[in-house]
């Protein structure tokens, strides 16, 4: 006889609503479902009812944390529909906010992940810390989150080269300050107790599930869009996928704490590299998107973002999809999570860091054992009235 | 009139001491510090985040004596943040009608205050003045935790 522990809708735990419930047997977790859709707002349908301008300020909110990686996909696809090469100074700009954008992530995780330990003064100090970056953000774009640099062939606004001391000052501060972090983590003999042989996820789980992103890093599964198909300034600058070999929470916080430390090199080397090009040279000029289709990917802190577009010749989208990292990542709870004490489970749900507004979407259920479709209450009344026409068509 | 008997009167008799302190009910009710719950509608998560920042180090919201508790019951004031969509409005009434009484609502964010960019999707329900009496709109995409800590001082000197 199994009991049933519900987590959510909306649950302290967690910022965004969504529904685990945990079959658990005495305090083991035997099996666990989640429920979404309290979260889904139609994005896909929206898109095509916006021009390809607008349509980069929708595909930002679709997550408000990883809210650069969304128009980065689609800048990609969208100057791959157009067949456009962006300017140096563009390319250096995009990968800057993109990895900013991941150290702001790898923090708040960072912080949450010790707020589920009951580390209250990781929460803090993390989140503490991420406010420079925060700043840093608003200097450049003119707002914390939701940046709006993006546009088809280039950004929509320079970063000016008086600006780039003050841009390193900051990130001066946030590396002493990860260091720090990174020394609490690692070297706390609690975390260790909590984290390590927990939550794991093997290779060839990850490979079966096929997860991104860091927890497919923390399995020793080197993945990584940036360096897999080359995007922006990438390929310009020296960086290295951090892997790890521990396969459980440990291992996760290990990989995003390093990435921070690479992150913060690309920005640098960024910053160098934009020194050598001319200044206010950051778009080309898009007169209009032929018809035709795309596709382009980024690498998000959670793993890697897709977007797939096709257009008709007009300004509008025709269709649009878009295919988020924790879409995957969030189908491997059933093996990171079962077997583990209730205790455990939440530290495990929290170290794949979940993005539930990415992930909303409509979808049918499909029973693989009766072959039959679940419909919801529209639908089946849909079903009965077709029958009654049918039955009047007769008589 | 002693202490004693004040505190005495504030357990079991409200009606009295409302008429000895010449207050009304509502500014008795909030007179102390407020516990916040906080409810994330069909939202993108940037005004969540914003919200939590508000409890850290920088803003710290917990020097007037704001906490963010887990259950509405609890709760003097409800943040709403996000767009609200079918399967949320049933819930977010429900949270509402749970909710201790006199309580204060505050909308967050532009899907909060109008829908925002959401509005015209599929699955949108009305933005949340529709559902719930709100006290307090605080606009913005997202709002800067200066603005949602302004509001919700604002609302207390009211």
């Amino acid at each position: 006889m199994s009991k049933i522990i519900p987590i959510g809708p909306y649950h302290p735990l967690q910022e965004e609503p969504e529904l685990f419930k945990l079959y658990c047997d005495g305090e083991v977790v035997k099996d666990i479902k989640w429920e979404t859709g309290y979260n889904h707002r139609g994005i896909e349908k929206l898109s095509e009812s916006k021009t390809f301008d607008q349509a980069f300020f929708l595909v930002e909110r679709i997550c408000g944390i990883c809210s650069t990686s969304h128009p980065f996909a689609f800048a990609n696809c969208m100057d791959e529909i157009a067949g456009v090469e962006i300017p140096d100074r563009a390319k250096y700009i995009r990968s800057i906010i993109g990895e900013l954008e991941r150290i702001h992530s790898h923090l708040l995780w960072v912080g949450l992940a010790g707020h589920f330990l009951g580390y209250n003064t990781v929460f803090m100090w993390a989140w503490k810390y991420r406010e420079p970056v925060l700043d840093l953000f608003e200097m450049i774009t003119g707002n914390r989150n939701s940046y709006a640099m993006f546009k088809i062939g280039g950004v929509r606004r320079d970063i000016e080269n008086e600006k780039f001391p003050k841009i390193k000052e900051i990130l001066n501060y946030v590396k002493k300050k990860t260091d720090l972090l990174t020394g609490a983590v690692m070297d706390d003999p609690v975390i260790h107790a909590r984290t390590k042989g927990v939550g794991i996820l093997t290779k060839e789980d990850i490979i079966s599930y096929g997860a991104v992103g860091p927890t497919a890093r923390a399995s020793d599964v080197a993945i990584d869009v940036r360096r897999d198909d080359p995007y922006a300034a990438y390929p310009m600058v020296n960086w290295k996928v951090i892997t790890a070999k521990g396969c459980d929470v440990f291992a996760k916080a290990e990989v995003r704490l390093l990435e921070m430390y690479e992150s913060i090199s690309i920005i640098e080397q960024c910053l160098d590299g934009m020194k050598k090009t001319k200044e206010g040279d950051i778009e080309t000029k898009v007169k209009e998107v032929p018809a035709g289709w795309g596709t382009g990917h980024a690498e998000a802190p959670r793993g890697e973002v897709f977007h797939f577009v096709v257009t008709n010749g007009s300004s509008y989208p025709v269709r649009h999809k878009v295919r988020a990292p924790s879409y995957v990542n969030i189908a491997t709870f059933k093996k990171s999570c079962v077997g583990q004490t209730i205790t455990d489970a939440t530290i495990s749900l929290a170290a794949v860091d979940p993005c539930y507004c990415c992930t909303e979407r409509m979808a049918y259920a499909y029973d693989c054992n009766t072959k039959d479709m679940i419909l919801n209450g529209e639908e089946i009344l849909k079903l009965s009235h077709r029958k009654t026409e049918e039955i009047r068509k007769q008589l | 009139m002693d202490e004693s008997a004040g505190y005495y009167c504030d357990c079991f008799d409200i009606f009295w001491v409302l008429k000895f302190k010449k207050l009304g009910f509502k500014e008795f009710c909030f007179k102390k510090s407020l516990f916040l719950f906080h409810f994330g509608g069909a939202s993108c998560n940037n005004c969540d985040i914003e919200i939590l920042d508000c409890l850290t180090p920088r803003y710290d919201v917990e020097r007037f004596g704001m906490q963010l508790v887990g259950s509405v019951r609890h709760a003097d004031v409800l943040l709403v943040n996000g767009s609200i969509n079918k399967k949320d409005k049933p819930r977010l009434l429900e949270i509402y009608n749970q909710a201790p009484k006199p309580i204060i609502v505050v909308a967050i964010g532009a899907c909060g205050c109008t829908g925002g960019i959401f509005a015209e999707g599929n699955t949108f329900a009305g933005p949340v003045d529709k559902i719930i009496p709100v006290d307090a709109y605080i606009p913005g995409c997202p709002p800067k935790p200066e603005a949602i800590l302004a509001g919700i001082v604002k609302l207390l000197s009211k």
